[in-house]
């Protein structure tokens, strides 16, 4: 461990060698500076470099902390933020034209919070344009890389984030999770990404995309690093109507519990899809090995609404997401077409430029969805599906305390493999999706690596602010499968 | 044939809550422009909206007020469409699951009582404003005036339970004075804090089916709401007897032309996509909160008036214009209460002095101390006329002034008696006339004697004494 380098450091580490006074922020902030200083060129993880105010912000840390304060737990530490939350005065793409040049006039709640904590602000990593996309390439901004594997994608939509962390360039960064966007990238790029219970992390100042399903996350390098993290960005928030008032437990706690007697469920129709890789089933399979080792007990349950998962999936989320969107018209901030004659060119061209593909056929498939005739046989269907949804995870939680189940089918696809086919590419997150719908919380940690190199992540998904028993059943195939973090960034 | 005009109107009223429905701005009118505004009512990327405790409760009293059931669990809606004087491009809303359901008001028209239904009490929150004049960069432009966003409203909608223009009108009114009752609206018209739409139609007499309606808007004021129904109406009539058919649309008043204009028909309806806002939870309303809402309605207009007539013996009429605000009526209660003597009196003197009363510029005691010195004869009706004014403009209380200014009025039989001696002892020939039987003289003695007091005896008691001694 001796001559581990500065920029692998865990974030629990590095916060500890801080305040130990091991090292100064400024020379931690400036290691992983310059760390995304040589490989941001090729990863593309940021969106939004913040070298001089991360240098800044590094200064007045150590300043503070030579006069006898702390400002927190992760006093003096980069952290990074996936560009969909607010940044007061830093500028807020949510990887979207119609956003390039927004500066939000004020700050996320969990912006405040990691600040508050302490943590510097390293920039904004890049992502799916309005977060809809499983790969990172829907962003105006180009395409972030996997650092496992250039020519791959990271996953998405949280892919700036996942490739950041993987690729050490910041010790950790939340992310947020509307159908497996933090959990899917995480698995991609061999890191552990958390999508907390539906309500405990507060929303305020998160670029909305589906409202009831959208909750930020972190992704870090570790179980007991995410764990940490999610305890200082989960809690009430006044703010947000739908955040729940109830105490944030102690999480990091939960990593070293034991597993004895934990009754793991397999959702048998997670495991009969034609679409699972066989290497990502062994990976899994390794995985609950691991569990079982430990003392946990394998029962099997059954989701039987799994299949309505994925369509349910895309008539609530792009419902949500047309009202959502419908802000960014061109009159107050943002983008504005120029030279338009009247009020409804001027906001249909600025839409028409502003937004990408794949947004635009997010935003027509959710206008249908809730148009006047089809709200019924669509929307409101759709909501009844995802009654029956949380239902099935209702009765699976009274048989076992965590489900196991691969996180994504298949490790990273390449770059440009999927673009020309949405529907193969909403099947990356098939496994992802049920979670949210549901409200529950979920997690996935590594459990291995593909014959190409890639990495393969469980999924584990819990009752709802169980986030407790997602932590110590992660934690225990952290230990049992050691596996490398810091990719090695090869092309 | 003869038609029966159906009228339903659907009220906007702004409730007077400091902040907003969803953020915590400011509500005050005439602020300059986007001065009262915030991330969360500009619709910025991020934001949420939390709901405004107070807002509801003004909501529940209006509920009560009106006889409707206030339901357990009602639900926002987002309503979707495209506008610059509404930042998030959706108008947060209640639509299948209002607040309220199924209440009454009772109007009075004709001297008769009639009972108007009330569908639904839901909350909403308002749009900005534009303004479509100047330049701006170098070209003609609209400026958006976010003040007015988020600003919570209440809409009432009644069912179409009206049969005339003037029921419309007597309906408003009265559910004004409702509002205004609670101090959950301050009932301004003109800064467009209670607005009025109006659902119209006709049908021939005797017909149960609703004909084809009509939707009014623009209309600020009760005498534009009855003009551009009785306009409405007729032009609906006419259009029928002409063999022609109305069709269903939304027509604008224009009060300078005394016309209502087509807007938009029908199937240029927008859809407005509405669904649940996924932001808001349901609101649960719990029966504590009800019942303890319940306690802190005040009596209501109708109640009011029927007590007032009961209760002071005053006509309905005065009690009903006593009753039209609810300061005055606590004023005339409270200066009766000072001072009993003849209720009727105090009526007249508080809707007389109307403007001062609700100015807040005048006290009961005032009014009280006019009404008794009056009717004890004190003082005369011009000197207590000119008292009040001189309390209103000096301060001072009514009784120092009366006695300062020496208005007093001579009502002692005794004291006149030797005012009475003089003007007779002064006047023989006249005394001798009267005596023989030219009995209108009496006028000329009274007016000698008032004469002679300046003013100051008070004429009843005069005649009586100069009957006395003629006798």
């Amino acid at each position: 461990m001796a001559n581990v380098p500065v920029h692998e450091w865990t974030l629990l580490e590095a916060a500890r060698k801080v305040r130990e006074k091991e090292i100064s922020s400024r020379e931690l902030t400036g290691a992983i500076l310059a760390r995304i200083e040589a490989l941001d060129p090729i990863v593309h993880a940021y969106v939004t470099v913040l070298a001089e105010g991360a240098a800044a912000q590094a200064a007045a840390c150590d300043e503070e902390q030579a006069k006898g304060t702390l400002r927190g737990p992760f006093h003096g530490v980069p952290i990074g933020l996936k560009d969909i939350f607010c940044t007061r005065g830093v500028r807020t793409t949510c990887g979207s034209r119609i956003l390039r040049d927004f500066l939000p006039p004020y700050d996320a709640c969990v912006a405040e919070r990691i600040l508050a904590a302490g943590a510097v602000l390293t920039g904004k990593h890049n992502m799916d344009e309005f977060a809809m996309g499983s790969s990172t390439e829907t962003s105006f901004f180009g395409p972030t890389r996997n650092p496992w594997d250039v020519s791959r994608i990271p996953g998405g939509s949280s892919g700036g984030t996942a490739a950041a962390v993987a690729a050490a360039m910041c010790f950790a960064g939340v992310g947020t999770d509307t159908g497996g966007s933090i959990r899917q990238p995480a698995s991609l790029c061999g890191v552990v990404g958390v999508k907390p219970t539906y309500g405990r992390v507060s929303r305020y100042g998160m670029v909305a995309f589906a409202s009831s399903l959208d909750q930020g996350g972190p992704i870090a390098r570790t179980v007991a690093d995410a764990a940490a993290l999610l305890g200082v960005i989960a809690g009430y928030d006044r703010r947000d109507s739908t955040c729940v008032d109830i105490p944030v437990p102690d999480y990091l706690a939960a990593v070293e519990r034991p597993v004895k007697g934990l009754r793991v469920g397999l959702p048998k129709e997670y495991y009969e899809g034609e679409g699972l890789s066989p290497e990502v089933r062994a990976a899994v399979e390794k995985a609950l090995k691991a569990l079982t080792d430990q003392g946990a007990v394998v029962v099997e349950v059954s989701l039987p609404h799994t299949e309505y998962a994925l369509s349910t999936y895309y008539l609530i989320a792009p419902a949500e997401a047309s009202s959502n969107l419908a802000r960014y018209d061109g009159v107050r901030y943002g983008h504005r077409a120029e030279g338009a004659s009247g009020l409804i060119e001027m906001m249909s061209r600025t839409r028409a430029e502003g937004f990408g593909d794949e947004v635009k056929r997010r935003i027509m498939i959710g206008t249908y969805a809730l148009s006047a005739g089809y709200y019924d046989a669509y929307y409101g269907k759709a909501q009844k599906v995802r009654t029956l949804i949380r239902d099935d995870f209702t009765k699976a939680f009274e048989a076992a305390d965590v489900l196991l189940t691969p996180t994504a089918p298949t490790p990273a696809f390449r770059l440009g493999e999927k673009t020309g086919d949405p529907l193969t590419m909403y099947l990356s997150d098939i496994y992802t999706i049920p979670c949210n719908l549901a409200g529950i919380p979920g997690i996935s940690v590594p459990c291995g690596f593909s014959s190409e190199g890639l990495p393969i992540g469980a999924q584990l998904l819990s009752k709802p602010f169980r986030e407790e028993t997602l932590f110590t059943a992660a934690g225990a195939i952290e230990r049992a499968i050691p596996v490398r973090r810091v990719a090695p960034v090869r092309g | 044939m003869a038609f029966e005009t159906v009228i339903g109107l659907e009220v906007h009223a702004q409730l007077s809550t400091r902040s907003k429905i969803f953020c915590a701005c400011s509500t005050a009118f005439g602020a300059s422009p986007n001065e009262n505004t915030c991330p969360v009512c500009t619709g910025m990327p991020g934001v949420l909206p939390v709901l405004n405790r107070k807002a509801v409760e003004f909501t529940i009293r209006t509920a009560l007020a009106t006889s409707c059931a206030v339901q357990r669990r009602s639900v926002f809606a987002r309503k979707n469409y495209f506008y610059p004087d509404l930042p998030k491009a959706y108008q947060i809303s209640q639509y299948e699951l209002p607040i309220a359901l199924g209440g009454h008001i009772d109007i009075e028209v004709d001297g008769g009582t009639r009972r108007i239904g009330i569908t639904r009490i839901h909350m909403e929150e308002d749009a900005g404003k534009l303004i479509h004049e100047g330049e701006f960069a170098g070209a003609q432009a609209s400026l958006a005036d976010l003040n007015r966003c988020s600003v919570p409203l209440m809409e009432i909608v009644s069912e179409p339970d009206m049969r005339t223009p003037e029921e419309g009108g007597a309906y408003l009114r009265r559910l004004h004075d409702v509002l205004v009752y609670l101090g959950v609206c301050d009932g301004n018209m003109e800064e467009g804090s209670f607005r009025c739409d109006a659902n119209v139609s006709v049908r021939p007499v005797g017909r149960e089916a609703f004909g084809t309606k009509v939707e009014l808007k623009n209309m600020n004021s009760y005498r534009n709401v009855e003009k551009a129904l009785e306009y409405e109406v007729r032009r609906q009539v006419e259009l029928i007897e002409d063999g022609g058919e109305v069709v269903q649309e939304t027509r604008l008043w224009d009060a300078n032309a005394g016309v209502t204009v087509s807007m938009r028909r029908k199937e240029e309806a927008h859809d407005y996509r509405y669904f649940p806002d996924p932001d808001l939870l349901p609101l649960i309303v719990d029966d504590s909160w009800v019942e303890e809402l319940r306690g802190t309605i005040p009596e209501m207009p109708a109640e009011k008036i029927a007590r007032l007539e009961a209760q002071y013996g005053i006509p309905r009429y005065d009690a009903g214009i006593l009753a039209s605000t609810r300061a005055l009526a606590d004023f005339f209660e409270a200066s009766a209460a000072i001072y009993g003597g003849n209720p009727k009196t105090t009526a007249n003197e508080c809707v007389h002095w109307k403007d001062a009363v609700l100015a807040g510029t005048l006290s009961p005691e005032t009014i009280a101390h006019a009404v008794e010195d009056r009717e004890r004869g004190t003082i005369s009706a011009t000197a207590s006329k000119k008292l009040v004014e001189l309390v209103l403009s000096t301060g001072k209380p009514f009784r120092t002034l009366r006695d300062e200014q020496g208005l007093t009025q001579l009502s002692d039989a005794s004291a006149l008696d030797l005012l009475v001696d003089k003007v007779l002892a002064a006047s023989p020939k006249e005394v001798e006339a009267y005596r023989a039987g030219k009995e209108g003289l009496l006028s000329f003695f009274v007016g000698q004697v008032m004469k002679e007091s300046r003013g100051k005896a008070n004429p009843k008691v005069v005649r009586e004494v100069l009957k006395r001694k003629l006798g």
